[in-house]
């Protein structure tokens, strides 16, 4: 019997209805395969084993009773630790949440438990999304399955390295800055973020409210799209999700990888290549755009001028809203609470002792940076700006799409750089997500799939960018790139990962 | 807390002094829901039973804007004679306190929905100001803190707190005025009448039950004070929580003799918010109100922004009610009232039962008689509202009808009403019970004035002898033999026929 948790979500999806694998034996090879190398990759901050077999169960059940049910449904899936979960723990990476489980679920994890898809568990990740190496996390790094000595990208490490080391066929993660693209880049998985709005934020621990977007982490092009159909769509409890139906993302995905792109436009944004990006992430990129004009498309290059503004933009919009955002985390209502160890416990001073000890040094340093971004006398110089900035790569994004159908680069100037190399240099850091950036600030949708392996034998991503609402175009793209990729190197690229080791 | 000083007295303080008022009034929406989330509102539930995810700030919870508090909004800025903004945003404020589930609160800042309004407001003997409103805006009340252990309800000594997040997220409109000048020794009454009037409002759009008792309403009070009319603003204090219409009144007054009394010293107003103290009515100092409150406003990014549509306010401003001022003034002309009586019965709260026993069938003089006559003597005299004496404008209405008809006179309507506000029942029963309807049978009229006229002999030969003078002292023994329930009319009538 071949190994189960090998399969595409697709292909499990396409057994489970043919009636030759019960989600029972899915979900059970799942949490097999979390016990033999989470203790290794630590991808998972809680696994939900006995929950996901019962729902194996019930789906299986449902089956077999001749109930329709969802195309995904029996399919196990992982969920990033920032979307809230019903009975289950729920900490964002963070001390101050240890041990809360929430009332309620995120209105994407009503879809997910609806479609009758097993969840395996939450996923590690940069304390409140914080990241870009998930070394943030309170509970510890995740390491990348590719090399344990390297990071899995962040904040959505967990989920990235979930689906990589095969402990997972399916994740949820979210997208501020990077956190599902540049994950996906490094750990050779594809990570879509979808036009903001695309998918409810209900239930989402905000990091910064503006930005911040869920979406699908998976093995191929086609899987994204099935899981962003089931997540996507309007939701009345969320003011600014989009009032309409998904866009065609599946179809888009079936017909790109039938490989013609005939008439397609796609433009390679200037600004987003060159200085900074390492030798292997540039060689790669230039094939792959190469292989996309063998497939018939147009490549055209772009200018986005503005882009240039975009991380400083960021560095104070998302800080700005996260300093709003984190207030609520004081020890007054849920989760960690911590008295003074002297003087008066006084409501205050109960509040400063448990932000003290409950949030990790990058989250203290983004409340400060965005505290001090919106105060009186600095708004406008600061958030103010920002904010102009942010227009102005709205309308650098307006001009490039009306020459080109879609816009491509680099997901991430490297590849996985060592676990420890740049905890000392925020800066360093935050470069990481230069690439990826300026699509949350405009809130257009991202992908990011691997197109081959750098000189030092680690995964790189390629992002495509798509017009907001436009989501299916990047599918298209996507999916002819993935197709012909995979045909050049004889398989999936993650067949050139080592093997884990298996520990009993 | 500021040294004590001595007052000085209100009329002293405005000699040399100018005062101007700023109010700034809440108002709870009485929505069926709250102002983001659908947690049912209602008036005196158990703690924390009202709430969702939402109320309660929990993590990944996510506001919606109540369409019906918007439109309570647009209705009062339409009401206050404001613009309607074509869009506007929400805000954050952000403060950590524990009634402050999420530690901002959310509302609206440079963006209200209304703005540049004004409202007259008719003083107690009928001059009318006005007062111009700078904006209204839409925001969330807070929860409920609850000190216990300590004394009187005060944080500080307070064993442990209590938090009731039932109100957290209860819609409010806060309305603020621009300056308010040129008021002088009236500006305490201005700011009573102006509070008062905002509550008819609210009532009249019916909008908020508006009870100022369970907080419905909340006054901040701005006072400052400044050498003379042309001189520019003085600093002012903020007396927060100001709930009752007199305490309003008194508030003002205070803060002029306080402040007279610190610059009468060559001292300088602090800016600050300053507290209410019901039981000594006074205030004193809350928190220095300058650098160290910034709430980092900044626009709200979970919400988009409210657009109400030109359609729809002007389908609003069509429905919007018959308002207090012009009520008034249509009454004021149907009921044919001197401006005088007009004036008492607005200021004694009987213009709804007067309305409501003239639409009864009474005539508005006859509702007027009793109302403002018997039944306001009672009201003071129990000390309570009228509109709270156990009698309806219908029995009123049923009482005169009694009278107009003959079957009682005024004096038996009187005691018939006795008999009402002591539970005994409607007029009709309670005349009935009591025997007290008009004897209109001559027979025992006859006998009556049979025996005066035999007791008062003398009386009895002045009137045969053409002297109609002392036929009263003869109905009055009539009307005393008959307990009141003659009609005197008749009573004369038949004296006169005896005697001729």
């Amino acid at each position: 019997m071949t190994d189960l948790t090998r399969l595409t979500a697709a292909e499990m999806a396409a057994r489970l209805s043919a009636g030759t694998v019960t989600s029972v034996d899915l979900t059970q090879a799942h949490l097999d395969r979390i016990a033999a190398v989470d203790g290794d990759v630590h991808a998972y901050l809680h696994v939900n084993a006995e929950e996901a077999l019962a729902t194996a169960r019930d789906v299986d059940a449902r089956r077999a009773a001749g109930e329709d049910l969802h195309p995904l449904a029996g399919v196990p899936i992982a969920i990033k630790d920032v979307v809230v979960t019903q009975g289950i723990p729920t900490t964002a990476g963070s001390k101050i949440l240890e041990g809360w489980v929430p009332p309620y679920d995120a209105t994407l994890v009503e879809r997910v438990r609806a479609a009758g898809m097993p969840i395996l568990g939450k996923t590690n990740m940069d304390e409140f999304a914080m990241g870009s190496s998930t070394e943030h996390s309170a509970y510890g790094p995740t390491r990348n399955p590719w090399d344990l000595t390297r990071i899995p990208g962040g904040s959505g490490g967990g989920s990235a390295a979930a689906v990589a080391a095969f402990a997972a066929p399916l994740a949820v993660g979210t997208d501020t800055g990077g956190s599902i693209r540049q994950p996906g880049a490094v750990t050779g998985t594809v990570g879509v973020k979808p036009t903001y709005g695309g998918i409810s934020r209900y239930g989402l621990i905000a990091m910064a409210s503006s930005l911040d977007q869920a979406g699908p982490v998976t093995r191929t092009v086609l899987d994204s799209a099935l899981l962003h159909e089931l997540l996507g769509g309007h939701d009345p409890r969320d003011s600014t999700s989009v009032p309409e139906v998904v866009p065609p993302v599946v179809d888009a995905a079936r017909q790109g990888a039938s490989g013609d792109l005939a008439g397609v436009r796609i433009g390679v944004v200037k600004e987003l290549s060159g200085d900074g990006y390492q030798a292997g992430v540039s060689a790669r990129f230039e094939e792959s755009l190469e292989v996309l004009r063998g497939l018939g498309a147009e490549i055209v290059e772009v200018s986005c001028p503005n882009f240039e503004y975009a991380l400083g933009a960021y560095y104070l919009i998302m800080p700005a809203e996260a300093s709003s955002n984190l207030a609520k985390f004081d020890g007054m209502r849920f989760g960690l609470r911590v008295e003074p160890d002297e003087g008066p416990v006084t409501a205050e001073r109960v509040m400063s002792a448990t932000r003290g000890a409950g949030f990790g040094d990058e989250v203290k340093r983004r409340i400060i940076l965005g505290t001090y971004a919106l105060s009186a006398g600095y708004y406008d110089a600061y958030y103010g700006s920002a904010q102009k900035v942010r227009t102005l790569i709205q309308r650098d994004f307006d001009a490039a799409f009306e020459q080109v159908d879609v816009l491509v680069s680099p997901t991430a100037p490297t590849t996985a750089f060592e676990l420890g190399s740049k905890l000392d240099d925020p800066l360093a850091m935050y470069l990481n997500d230069i690439a990826t950036i300026p699509a949350n600030l405009a809130g257009v949708p991202g992908m990011s799939l691997p197109n081959g392996v750098s000189d030092d034998g680690l995964p790189v991503g390629f992002q495509i960018l798509a017009p907001a609402k436009q989501d299916h175009r990047m599918y298209r793209v996507g999916a002819a790139l993935e197709t012909a990729l995979e045909k050049s190197w004889g398989g999936p690229l993650l067949e050139q990962a080592p093997e884990l080791e298996e520990k009993a | 807390m500021s040294a004590a000083v001595d007052l000085v007295p209100f009329e002293e303080a405005l000699k040399r002094y100018d005062p101007v008022i700023g109010l700034e009034v809440h108002v709870e929406l009485g929505t069926r829901t709250k102002m983001f989330c659908p947690a049912e509102v209602e008036f005196g539930g158990e703690p924390n039973t009202q709430v969702t995810p939402v109320s309660l700030g929990l993590p990944g919870a996510l506001p919606v804007v109540n369409r019906t508090a918007v439109e309570s909004a647009i209705k009062i800025g339409l009401a206050l004679n404001c613009q309607i903004a074509e869009s506007c945003r929400f805000a954050r404020k952000n403060y950590f306190y524990p009634d402050n589930p999420k530690n901002f609160q959310t509302s609206q800042y440079d963006e209200p929905i209304a703005f540049d309004g004004w409202l007259d407001v008719e003083l107690e003997d009928g001059e009318i100001f006005r007062v111009e409103i700078e904006r209204a805006h839409m925001e969330e009340d807070a929860g409920k803190n609850t000190h216990v252990g300590g004394t009187g309800g005060r944080i500080q000594g307070a064993e442990y707190s209590l938090v009731d997040y039932n109100r957290a997220g209860i819609p409010l409109v806060e309305i603020v005025t621009r300056p308010i000048t040129g008021a002088g020794e009236r500006a305490p009454e201005v700011a009573r009448a102006y509070v008062h009037a905002l509550r008819d409002i609210f009532r009249t759009l019916d909008v908020s039950e508006a009870r100022m008792e369970r907080g419905n309403v909340r006054a901040d009070v701005n006072l400052s004070l400044r050498a003379t009319p042309d001189s520019p603003l003085g600093t002012r204090t903020e007396t927060k929580n100001v709930n009752s219409f007199r305490s309003i009144e008194r508030a003002v007054r205070y803060e002029v003799s306080r402040q007279a009394a610190v610059l009468d010293a060559s001292g300088t107003i602090v800016q600050e918010t300053r507290h209410w103290h019901e039981d000594t009515s006074s205030t004193s100092s809350g928190r220095p109100k300058s650098d160290a409150e910034d709430y980092r406003y900044f626009p709200e990014p979970d919400l988009v922004p409210v657009a109400p549509s030109r359609d729809w306010v002007e389908e609003l401003r069509a429905a919007l009610p018959e308002l207090p001022a012009e009520r008034r003034r249509r009454l004021h002309a149907e009921w044919g009232y001197a401006d005088a009586e007009m004036r008492d019965v607005v200021n004694a709260g009987a213009l709804d039962l007067i309305e409501a026993t003239v639409a009864a069938g009474t005539s508005a003089a006859g509702a007027r008689k009793w109302w403002m006559g018997e039944l306001a003597r009672k009201a003071k005299s129990d000390e309570v509202e009228l509109a709270d004496l156990p009698v309806t404008p219908a029995q009123i209405s049923e009482l005169q009808g009694l009278v107009d008809s003959g079957r009682i006179n005024d004096k038996l309507a009187r005691q018939a009403l006795e008999g009402v506000l002591a539970g005994e029942g409607d007029p009709t029963a309670v005349v009935q019970a009591r025997g007290l309807e008009v004897v209109s049978d001559d027979g025992p009229l006859l006998e009556a004035i049979d025996a005066a006229l035999a007791a008062q002999p003398d009386i009895a030969d002045k009137i045969r002898g053409g002297n109609l003078g002392p036929v009263g002292a003869i109905i009055g023994a009539v009307m005393k033999a008959t307990r009141g329930q003659a009609d005197a009319g008749r009573v004369r009538e038949l004296v006169l026929e005896r005697v001729s």
